[in-house]
């Protein structure tokens, strides 16, 4: 557990006031937060999306730290370039210092287009953390369909219409995917619950090797909700479930918050106007669909949970 | 000094990079450039150098890694071939905009469709619009010293550009000849260290390397990249200088063969120029003023010193081995073709498009051109301007 005032005191501000994202924004927020899991040196990448595009305009950049963009879905195989270049010139004794390297990408980026790329990296085991800020779209360019998108989120790609009432297809369980390459360290975590977060990005960081975590950072663009709301709605996300808090460490999963009671998922999803549309008698199994799988799930952790946790 | 060792093209590119001995390779295999990767993976795993190979998961994340490695002041390299080149040409244009100084040996494949791993410049040519300078190697000994030389031009201060070194999949990269191979010392001597200006590394100094950039500066940075080009006609020659001082081995943009009183010549790439040799002895022999010129720099191009040989001639013959489908003739014919446009003295042009796919060029092909060429002479003028050599209907 960690202490925020103690945190600010000794961890420098890396991402610095002036950039361009939305008031509200979540990943900001986010990012600010995981990086108050090191006080090392750190090299960030990132993948093109919102928070790229909107900290580093030309001749501005919000980086207080060594920064890189290059594309869209390779920010797991720069950053191993990075991490390898730092190996090798540290052998040759051309670097002293200890360095640590952080991914951050948008769910476009890692969900979908760069999904081969973080595989390959977490395959071959550089020491470096990823981040992905899962806003469920696409939301840089317009709020499309992601492979994050939940079911019945109406998107411009995936457009609730008079036929299709959204997306149809449930969002891919990406969290699961990254703990099935073994890694040291995998997550969940969200903004509204920072403690839990930062402790999260520390364990990420002090671990060897790959780490990942999947933080959940809403977009009120995208969600269409007003921006004051944003911490409200990802502590929902928490307390019905839709967003478990759990972490997998050496292969043992465990839930680091469970509400005491889970609230019906319709309180989380009512309060966002990209779910309007599933409050409607015709809609109505949609949304017992959503209750369904998020219930599955819940007890898909617990056995998860159960069978690889220590049973002293 | 040096020894002579018998290699195939592909080793002799892996041997040099032995010597080179690059901070960081990043690489995927790929038909015919797997043999540099295989050798040099067995040079790492036996401790005969110190660079950090990155097996990567594909030639995108291949040439990703490279962008990083190489903004972080590792000198880097990667090898690939066809659709491995096409999978990274996102990352192949961010590398030169990004003017990171990455040395990638291309072994040249047809681009597939259909699928075929055999040679032809479809690859490397399709990416002459990148921002890499490309240098085409004619046998393996140009493969060997072209490599070393690459990464002095890559890293050379009014450069700061990638470089391509192209050689012939299979015909040269599968060849074993003799190549005289200078030893380690000679070969770290003359590339010296890579310092970097601005590294990721450098913690107490940060960076952001690639901003978004709008309307109100992406067009200086591309006029930037342009004079880089253009300055590293001017570098280049500096580096062929010193690597004549080290080696005793002269270089240049392009290579004339009995050109200087020739009537007729041809204009060829890589390999074709070797084969295209042994004819224009056979010709002269027949006392037939024919010659050769053999472009070893693609990018930059070498408009005066092309322009300077060929001016004087009465034909031409430009050999592409690929197509640009803008029926303007292949793109080593238009470009060359353009660049002699508004001399007021000329010769007469012609393209012949040959050896897609991998399809033999051999010396009764290359003697039917110039055939032809005496036939242009002859006449005056050119009848056919783009043909096709050595293929049906």
């Amino acid at each position: 557990m960690v202490n925020i005032k103690e945190l600010s005191e000794k961890i420098p501000e890396r991402l610095g006031p002036g950039h361009r994202l939305c008031a509200g924004c979540g990943a900001s927020i986010a990012v600010r937060q995981v990086l108050m899991g090191t006080e090392d040196p750190l090299v960030v990448v990132c993948a093109t999306g919102c928070l790229e595009v909107a900290t580093t305009i030309y001749p501005y950049t919000a980086w207080k730290i060594p920064f890189m963009h290059n594309a869209f879905e390779n920010a797991a195989s720069t950053i191993s370039g990075i991490e390898t270049a730092y190996r090798a010139l540290k052998k040759k004794g051309k670097i002293k210092k200890e360095i640590k390297f952080i991914a951050f990408g948008g769910d476009g980026g890692t969900y979908d287009i760069g999904l081969q790329a973080l595989s390959g990296a977490l395959e071959r085991g550089h020491n470096f953390v990823y981040v992905c800020y899962t806003n469920e779209a696409y939301m840089n360019t317009g709020v499309q369909r992601s492979g994050a998108t939940p079911k019945g989120a109406s998107t411009t790609t995936a457009p609730a219409g008079k036929v299709i009432p959204g997306k149809v297809q449930f969002r891919k369980d990406l969290t699961a995917i990254v703990a099935a390459h073994r890694i040291p360290y995998v997550a969940q975590g969200t903004i509204s619950h920072w403690n839990d977060l930062v402790t999260k990005a520390q364990k990420a960081f002090n671990v060897e090797g790959p780490a990942f975590i999947n933080v959940l950072a809403m977009c009120h663009r995208g969600w269409r909700y007003p921006q004051e709301d944003t911490i409200k709605i990802a502590k929902l996300a928490v307390e019905t479930g839709y967003w478990p808090l759990i972490e997998v460490e050496e292969g043992i999963w465990r839930f680091t918050h469970k509400p005491k009671e889970r609230k019906p998922v319709k309180e989380f999803l009512k309060t966002q106007g990209r779910f309007k549309h599933l409050f409607t008698e015709q809609n109505k199994p949609i949304l017992a669909e959503i209750q369904k799988e998020i219930d599955d799930n819940w007890t898909r952790l617990e056995r998860l949970c159960e069978a690889t946790g220590r049973t002293t | 000094m040096s020894k002579v060792i018998a290699l195939m093209g592909d080793q002799a590119a892996a041997e040099a990079m032995r010597q080179i001995e690059p901070d960081v390779l990043a690489a995927y295999p790929i038909t015919p450039q797997t043999e540099i990767v295989m050798t040099f993976a067995q040079f790492v795993a036996d401790g005969l150098v110190q660079t950090e190979m990155i097996p990567v998961e594909s030639e995108h994340s291949a040439m990703s890694a490279c962008v990083g490695a190489a903004a972080s002041g590792a000198r880097t390299m990667t090898a690939t071939s066809a659709n491995g080149l096409a999978l990274m040409w996102e990352i192949v244009y961010i590398a030169a905009s990004t003017r990171l100084p990455i040395v990638m040996p291309v072994v040249n494949r047809a681009l597939s469709a259909p699928i075929n791993i055999h040679c032809d410049h479809s690859d490397s040519m399709g990416a002459r619009d990148s921002g890499w300078l490309q240098i085409y190697c004619e046998n393996n000994q140009e493969v060997y010293e072209n490599i070393i030389m690459a990464v002095k031009i890559a890293e050379h201060k009014d450069i700061l550009l990638p470089v391509m070194v192209c050689q012939d999949g299979f015909i040269t990269s599968h060849a074993v000849e003799g190549v005289k191979v200078y030893n380690d010392k000679q070969v770290k001597d003359f590339i010296g260290e890579y310092k970097i200006r601005h590294s990721l590394l450098d913690v107490d100094n940060p960076v952001t390397y690639g901003p978004l950039d709008l309307q109100d500066y992406y067009f200086e940075h591309k006029r930037q990249q342009s004079e880089a080009i253009k300055n590293s006609l001017k570098a280049i020659p500096e580096v062929f200088a010193e690597f004549k001082k080290h080696f005793g081995v002269e270089y240049d943009f392009i290579e004339t063969y009995r050109l200087d009183d020739a009537d007729v010549a041809m204009v060829a790439l890589s390999s074709t120029a070797g084969t295209t040799k042994v004819v224009v002895n056979e010709l002269r022999a027949q006392g037939k003023k024919a010659g050769l010129l053999k472009p070893r720099f693609f990018r930059p191009f070498p408009k005066e010193k092309i322009v300077q040989a060929l001016s004087g001639l009465k034909a031409v013959a430009i050999l592409d081995r690929s197509e640009s489908f803008s029926n303007q003739g292949g793109p080593l014919f238009t470009e060359i073709r353009s660049a002699l446009f508004d001399e007021s003295k000329k010769p007469l042009t012609v393209n012949y498009i040959y050896g897609l796919g991998g399809r033999d060029i051999n010396t009764e092909q290359i003697k039917s051109v110039f055939v032809d060429l005496e036939k242009i002479v002859k006449e005056k003028r050119v009848i056919e301007s783009i043909n096709y050599l050595g293929v049906r209907g």
